[in-house]
């Protein structure tokens, strides 16, 4: 009876594990908020190549500087490219609408691009990692690329000078498979990086969006540690109190 | 002095007991209420019901000092609050936690009354109050998730208001009139958060001080569901009772510091506990013209969504639900059981007990998922059981074979 049921409770779980799981098969990202070094070559990788067209509309300047172990002459001067205060939030450097004809992101890629403030708490670090690590150039595309985690992406890869081209190794056509694990790229024009570089490179972009997401996560742990030890010693007291006063019951 | 009540008390607390009966109170529900002496683990968590009461109300309050409640800027303070106030994300992760936490410990102290028969005679009208508290508190939380205007946030409300439009002919009016829209909208977080804040906490708070009384007014069941005011001593007071206070406020005391140290665990590690308790979707603003791919409540809510999901009618879903809600008020009649305790009750009824709180479990996970065709069907198999648990319990507990019950506590558990 057991055995014949196995098969369907399988069915249920993994079934169910499919549906839960993001709709592709992401890398791991290996992005670490705790390494500062990480952090910081993220922030200029994002303001250099990311920030001219996303904003981060609920990070301020001076909180990364301060988070990050920056300057403020450091921040204003090679990260800050919008001419903002220390303390604003941080916006595009690509302005709504510009010229007569108020031409903007939206007339450029055919969707304004997207806030990054809460990228990583929506789809997660891996995902930023994976969508950064899977880009590939396709004709027929407006931007001329495409993207195997975010299909039909409007945004180019602007890192291309970086990674270089690479194209995906299950062919032109790749189909809706079934297969776990992401789909493996072939380099054909190398950039700028190796691609254990470029790797890191992704990786430091999806640490600092993850410190971005949650800035409070850098800290807060270290509390937790406070915390816990503090209800530690309070709850170790109490059980000593209480078996004082349990004595008399019996 | 005409009128001044007397006291043996002297001083300010003298002062105080004359024109007021402090003393009295103190004893009835502290210092002379007596207490059985076996509670054991499953007594914690009315107390730690109180806890994250506490909690909520404290750190809601500070909450409300800096969040907007209106769809242009909802999501924003709240983004805020993480970010600039100081403190934000530990008031809002400690309110965030703590509502999940609740149902938690909510749940867990309604399993101990069924484990024990506490809701039998003469507890009756503590079990159904406390039934009351349940309802208010599903319909605190599921405005409270509204709040923060993220997608679930929308996408929640408007699934969970348009179960209201599955009633005949009235059905679409009552929805525009819960809304004040024909979506959830502006208008819709508004109200909510008046409710939220004011309205709800208001009736669970009043609600709470009425179960606590009518419990003290009866005495607390234990882990034997015997009777411990059978056997007093020559003072009156029950030979397996002991005060309240000293001896359960610093056990209770102990108990709670465990509690607090899971719940600053979740608070400062893992806020949004694998993204159960703070879910992906909802750090996306609400946007009315973007379905998230599934829509589905937290996770407290679950069990519910399964069953409604599970019926293919929606009106009949809808029904199902709300009854799922509203059948265990009618527990003890149901229950024709001569014992309280699941340790001197028969097979059957033990066998009962386990196959329901395993289907419960499964209802929830099985409302976390996205809902096959497989799903549905164990969902319709577990609904049934949820139901058959209540329906047959007149059957089951009177035709099972009980042990006979001491006369007094069993101190060992």
């Amino acid at each position: 009876m057991i055995k014949r049921l196995l098969p369907y409770l399988f069915a249920l779980v993994s079934g169910s594990a499919i549906a839960a799981a993001p709709a592709v098969p992401l890398m791991e990202s290996g992005a670490n908020i705790f390494d500062k070094a990480s952090l910081q070559r993220g922030a200029a990788l994002y303001f250099n190549y990311c920030g001219a067209c996303h904003s981060l509309q609920y990070m301020r300047y001076n909180r990364m500087a301060r988070d990050l172990g920056l300057s403020e002459q450091q921040v204003m001067d090679n990260l800050n490219f919008t001419g903002a205060k220390f303390g604003d939030t941080i916006h595009a450097a690509m302005p709504a609408g510009i010229g007569i004809d108020q031409v903007g992101g939206e007339d450029w890629f055919g969707k304004a691009p997207p806030d990054l403030s809460l990228t990583a708490r929506v789809r997660g670090t891996d995902w930023i990692f994976s969508y950064l690590m899977s880009f590939y150039p396709d004709p027929n595309r407006p931007s001329g690329w495409n993207n195997t985690v975010f299909k039909d992406a409007s945004m180019p890869n602007v890192l291309w000078d970086r990674q270089g081209i690479q194209m995906p190794r299950a062919a032109a056509g790749e189909g809706e498979g079934g297969h776990a694990g992401a789909p493996q790229f072939d380099l054909v024009k190398p950039g700028s990086r190796t691609p254990d570089q470029f790797r890191q490179d992704a990786r430091d972009i999806s640490a600092f969006l993850e410190y971005v997401g949650e800035p409070a996560a850098l800290e807060r742990r270290a509390y937790g540690i406070w915390v816990l030890l503090y209800l530690l010693l309070f709850t170790g007291v109490a059980w000593l109190l209480k078996q004082e006063y349990w004595k008399d019951v019996h | 002095m005409a009128g001044e009540r007397t006291t043996t008390e002297t001083g300010v607390l003298g002062w105080i007991d004359q024109r007021f009966p402090v003393v009295d109170f103190w004893n009835k529900h502290a210092g002379r209420y007596w207490t059985p002496k076996n509670f054991n683990f499953w007594y914690y968590f009315g107390v730690l019901s109180g806890v994250v009461l506490v909690n909520q109300l404290v750190t809601g309050i500070w909450l409300t000092m800096h969040y907007k409640p209106s769809a242009a800027e909802a999501f924003s303070s709240v983004e805020y609050i993480m970010r600039d106030v100081e403190w934000g994300w530990l008031i809002r992760y400690m309110h965030s936690t703590g509502a999940s936490f609740f149902f938690i410990v909510v749940y867990l102290h309604m399993w101990r009354a069924l484990l024990y028969g506490s809701y039998q005679k003469p507890r009756e009208l503590v079990w159904i109050i406390g039934m009351l508290i349940f309802l208010v508190l599903m319909a605190e939380a599921f405005m409270g998730y509204v709040l923060p205007w993220g997608q679930m946030s929308f996408w929640g409300a408007q699934v969970i208001v348009s179960l209201f439009g599955a009633i005949p002919v009235i059905g679409t009016g009552l929805v525009e009139w819960i809304q004040g829209d024909y979506l959830p909208s502006d208008a819709t977080i508004n109200r909510f958060f008046a409710l939220h804040v004011v309205a709800l906490p208001l009736v669970l708070l009043g609600l709470v001080v009425l179960h606590i009384g009518a419990l003290h007014e009866v005495g607390s069941n234990n882990p034997d569901g015997v009777d411990i005011k059978k056997k007093k001593d020559a003072n009156g007071k029950p030979l397996d009772g002991i005060a309240f206070h000293p001896y359960f406020t610093v056990k209770d005391t102990f108990g709670t510091g465990v509690f607090l140290m899971l719940f600053a665990f979740v608070i400062f590690f893992e806020p949004t506990f694998g993204h159960l308790f703070l879910e992906y979707d909802n750090f996306a603003p609400a946007d009315p013209l973007v379905t998230p791919e599934h829509i589905k409540p937290v996770w407290y809510f679950t069990p519910y969504y399964a069953m409604l999901r599970a019926i293919p009618d929606k009106l009949l879903g809808v029904m199902v639900m709300g009854a799922a809600v509203l059948i265990p008020f009618l527990l003890p009649w149901l229950d024709r059981s001569p014992v309280r305790s699941i340790r001197y009750r028969g097979p059957i009824t033990k066998l009962a007990l386990a196959i329901f709180a395993v289907a419960f479990v499964i209802l929830g996970y099985l409302g976390l998922q996205s809902g096959s065709e497989l799903q549905k069907l164990v969902a319709q198999i577990c609904t049934a059981i949820y139901f058959l648990f209540f329906l047959l319990m007149p059957v089951y507990t009177k035709i099972d074979s009980v042990k006979p019950v001491p006369d007094r506590v069993t101190m060992h558990d």
